[in-house]
């Protein structure tokens, strides 16, 4: 769909916002509503909105594949390393806690680091299926 | 008011999704249906569930179907017409328990309903002081109900892995087969 220009134009123009918008939703989440889960898959929009209009390959060379299929892993690895990190600190799987001087700084720090590996596994497993699907010959 | 409306709407949109034999036409119906849903959580003021569903039941959703009917079909196979009369009954009767299921639910509201109670007082009251988050919500889903999300982010990860596994191999199709399809 490259050759249409309005398009092309417009969402070019959006793409940015609505990464900036992903990452409003991701770290203000603890304020407001939203958080990892809508954050990741708001971010996966931006990438699957270029997709759509200029194509897998050259998505691909954005999110190239090896990178995505990292990603998926880097969040899970994140959120469960959240849950080990408390385990060494003294306290039980997924406790916060323990992870600073007072509780709730360590929840805070818990709860951000935690909100970051579901938005980073949201957003790539989004990427990923959308683009394996889309990327797929007839 | 605005929520019978809503529902009405939604009412009619899953009447036409049943009927309409244009896949492209059912799944942007779909998408439709996810935000009238979206609107009506957030009338019930549930705000995080309101933006989930319209993000992922109206956008990310939406698309993948539109991605699935690419490489499909889209329209419906109609099958010969069989009105028998074992599935109209299978499905009034179902619709009527679900609706006698419904009758003894407390009213909206209402704070004598259990699940005004139990662990949900001492989340609002307390989460302020042991989490110290504005939004209760987050506590619960990031702190209180960790081992959910956690559960819930893997199921997330299980899914991508999956559709990788049955679709991320295209590179060792033959390759005089995929030149042909991409002129095709």
């Amino acid at each position: 769909m490259s050759h249409l220009v309005i398009l092309r134009i417009v969402s070019k123009f959006l793409i940015p916002f609505i990464f900036l918008f992903a990452l409003y939703v991701q770290w203000h989440g603890d304020f407001g509503p939203g958080g990892g889960f809508q954050a990741g898959v708001i971010f996966s929009s931006g990438f699957i909105l270029y997709a759509l209009i200029f194509g897998v390959s050259l998505t691909r060379q954005a999110a190239p594949a090896w990178l995505t299929r990292a990603a998926l892993a880097i969040g899970v690895l994140l959120y469960s390393g959240v849950g080990v990190a408390g385990m060494v600190m003294g306290g039980n799987f997924l406790s916060y806690s323990v992870l600073a001087d007072e509780p709730t700084h360590g929840q805070h720090l818990g709860i951000l680091l935690v909100e970051l590996g579901v938005g980073i596994t949201v957003a790539a497993a989004m990427i990923t299926i959308f683009l394996t699907f889309a990327g797929k010959d007839r | 008011m605005i929520i019978i409306a809503l529902m009405g709407f939604m009412a009619v949109i899953g009447i036409a999704m049943a009927r309409i034999r244009n896949l492209f036409a059912v799944v942007m119906l779909g998408g439709i249906f996810s935000l009238l849903g979206a609107a009506v959580y957030v009338i019930l003021d549930a705000v995080d569930v309101g933006f989930t569903e319209a993000a992922v039941g109206a956008g990310i959703s939406t698309v993948l179907l539109l991605g699935t009917l690419a490489l499909t079909t889209s329209e419906e196979k109609v099958t010969p017409e069989s009105r028998s009369l074992l599935s109209i009954v299978a499905v009034i009767v179902t619709g009527a328990v679900l609706v006698y299921g419904t009758l003894d639910m407390p009213r909206y509201g209402d704070p004598m309903a259990p699940i005004n109670h139990h662990v949900v007082p001492r989340y609002i009251e307390t989460s302020g002081d042991e989490v110290g988050l504005p939004n209760v919500v987050t506590s619960v889903l990031a702190s209180y109900r960790g081992y959910d999300t956690l559960g819930e982010t893997f199921v997330i990860f299980t899914a991508a892995v999956g559709v990788l596994a049955i679709l991320g191999r295209s590179r060792r199709q033959p390759k005089r087969k995929r030149v042909k399809a991409r002129k095709g």
